[in-house]
């Protein structure tokens, strides 16, 4: 696996960070619409009110779109939407690029750096 | 307030560098700033309203109104949505001109990314602790080019479009850059040629991809009475349109762009419908972009892309809607790695009936240029300008 960097956590996604540390994926919740919002943040996107919190997710999800960057070290960035609705932006891991497609299943797996974990997605 | 009317392109200029290894950044904004004003028939002095986005250096307009020399600004705009920024910068520029705040605005790009050696598509950048977004995207190794390439695989999926499909465009932005003596790329190609260079990131091929060229352009926007006492043809603003399109909280749709909705408002403003429209400069920093655009545009249905953009359907002379037929950014120039002001420009040659004799397009009085910012997938910008040729 390439050598991923460490997210730069600041005070507001500190909670998201550390939760990731203990295998827990939070989404953001927005209690005005009953939604979950992604990434985390204090703020809803859809009210521009602190009246949020954090739930965790299921880990479970489908590929909404992917591509394969073709470097010398090849990685596969890709979009899963997430069994709560959410679509986030995420790599695909311990897959080969010729066996992934729009619409597989997949389960969060959590990529190590230096810092935090990362949210990436495997086969289900 | 429509803008419909309220101000004409007076001044256009693109530098022909497409590698300028031994001028600075600041020096090409103002090589083409001269250059726009030559080509306008007016002076520095006679400036008094500065546009320019995040490829100008330092503090953006304060920086380069001290370079320039422009001493009787009284209006100024940094808006920065990308490589969409300077056509919004010319709506902007009506919208200061209606309002009385300014009558001659200048809009500066340039950059040397070829020169500086950037790995513009293919390289991650480095997270910046204050940009929410980020830590959950940049270790990912979100780059430009994948950013576009998800935008194609989803459309693949969704319409059945095909690499094929999108290597028309770039055949047809060949056939154009042929006769443009600046063109980076100035051979045409084919579709096989596009399809057998390698992928960058699945399903864009490296001439899916645009160039990566030092450069710049500039524009002058000026009210119709001082555009209609020069000497040049006069390019009348008929409608602008800008949107913002994001991630929605969460809950990104990538089978569309902005397009449609700054496409929409300024169709609505000029009163005119894709249908009229002779021709177009579609922003096209990859294949993908200019195919997603010109369905959100209203030029053809949502997912026929793929079948509007084929056999030639985009080439001036063979196709029913000609576009970038200075080969665009795929071919001929993408100059500080944004390339909507050469979009204008295009526009405003094709107007003045100045484009080159092979691809020019008979009788052409009415244009559309729109630009993306940013990228597809994630956030970007739109802008949408609708120019005649009045006089």
């Amino acid at each position: 696996m390439r050598d991923y960097p460490a997210p730069i956590e600041d005070p507001a996604t500190k909670p998201f960070w550390q939760a990731a540390r203990g295998g827990v994926l939070l989404l953001g919740w927005c209690r005005d619409t009953g939604r979950h919002f992604w990434p985390p943040r204090p703020i809803s996107p859809f009210t521009l009110t602190a009246n949020t919190e954090t739930r965790p997710a299921s880990g479970q999800g489908n590929v909404y779109t992917f591509t394969v960057m073709r470097i010398a070290d090849p990685y596969i960035p890709a979009f899963v939407e997430l069994a709560e609705g959410p679509r986030i932006f995420t790599n695909l891991v311990d897959v080969a690029p010729e066996a992934v497609s729009i619409g597989m299943g997949v389960a969060l797996r959590w990529i190590p750096t230096e810092g935090a974990p990362l949210p990436g997605f495997a086969p289900a | 307030m429509s803008l419909n009317g309220r101000a004409c392109i007076a001044g256009a200029f693109e530098h022909p560098t497409r590698k300028a290894e031994h001028a600075s950044v600041a020096q090409l904004h103002a090589e083409v700033a001269a250059g726009a004003l030559a080509d306008a028939g007016l002076t520095a002095a006679d400036v008094d309203g500065y546009f320019c986005a995040g490829d100008a250096p330092g503090m953006g307009p304060l920086s380069m109104a001290d370079y320039l020399g422009l001493d009787r600004l009284r209006h100024l705009d940094s808006t920065d949505i990308g490589g969409s920024s300077y056509l919004a910068h010319v709506a902007h520029a009506a919208a200061a001109i209606a309002l009385g705040r300014c009558d001659v605005a200048l809009v500066t790009l340039a950059g040397r990314p070829r020169s500086e050696g950037q790995a513009t598509g293919t390289a991650a950048r480095a997270q910046n602790p204050t940009v929410p977004d980020d830590a959950f995207e940049l270790p990912f190794g979100r780059t430009v080019a994948a950013a576009y390439a998800m935008v194609a695989m989803r459309h693949m999926h969704e319409y059945g479009t095909t690499a094929e499909q999108l290597a028309w465009i770039k055949v047809a932005a060949s056939q154009h850059a042929q006769h443009n003596p600046h063109a980076m790329l100035k051979k045409p190609v084919t579709v096989a040629d596009v399809l057998a260079s390698p992928l960058v990131a699945d399903p864009l091929h490296r001439l899916d991809c645009c160039v990566i060229s030092d450069g710049g352009g500039a524009l002058i926007v000026t009210r119709p009475e001082i555009a209609h006492s020069l000497k040049r043809p006069v390019v009348t603003l008929r409608g602008t349109g800008e949107a913002v399109k994001h991630q929605s909280g969460g809950y990104p749709d990538l089978t569309f762009s902005g397009a449609r909705a700054s496409g929409a408002r300024a169709f609505a403003e000029a009163g005119v419908t894709p249908a009229d429209i002779q021709y177009a400069s579609i922003y096209d920093s990859f294949t993908i972009t200019v195919l997603v655009q010109l369905e959100d545009l209203g030029f053809c249905a949502k997912g026929q892309g793929g079948r509007f953009v084929a056999d030639g359907n985009l080439i001036s002379g063979v196709g029913r809607l000609p576009f970038n037929t200075d080969g665009g950014g795929l071919c001929n120039n993408h100059p500080a790695n944004r390339g909507g002001i050469t979009k204008v420009i295009e526009a405003v040659r094709q107007l003045r009936h100045e484009a080159h004799p092979a691809v020019q397009v008979p009788g052409c009085t009415l244009a559309l240029a729109h630009g993306t910012g940013g990228l597809l997938a994630h956030r970007h910008g739109s802008a949408t300008l609708i120019l005649e040729r009045t006089a």
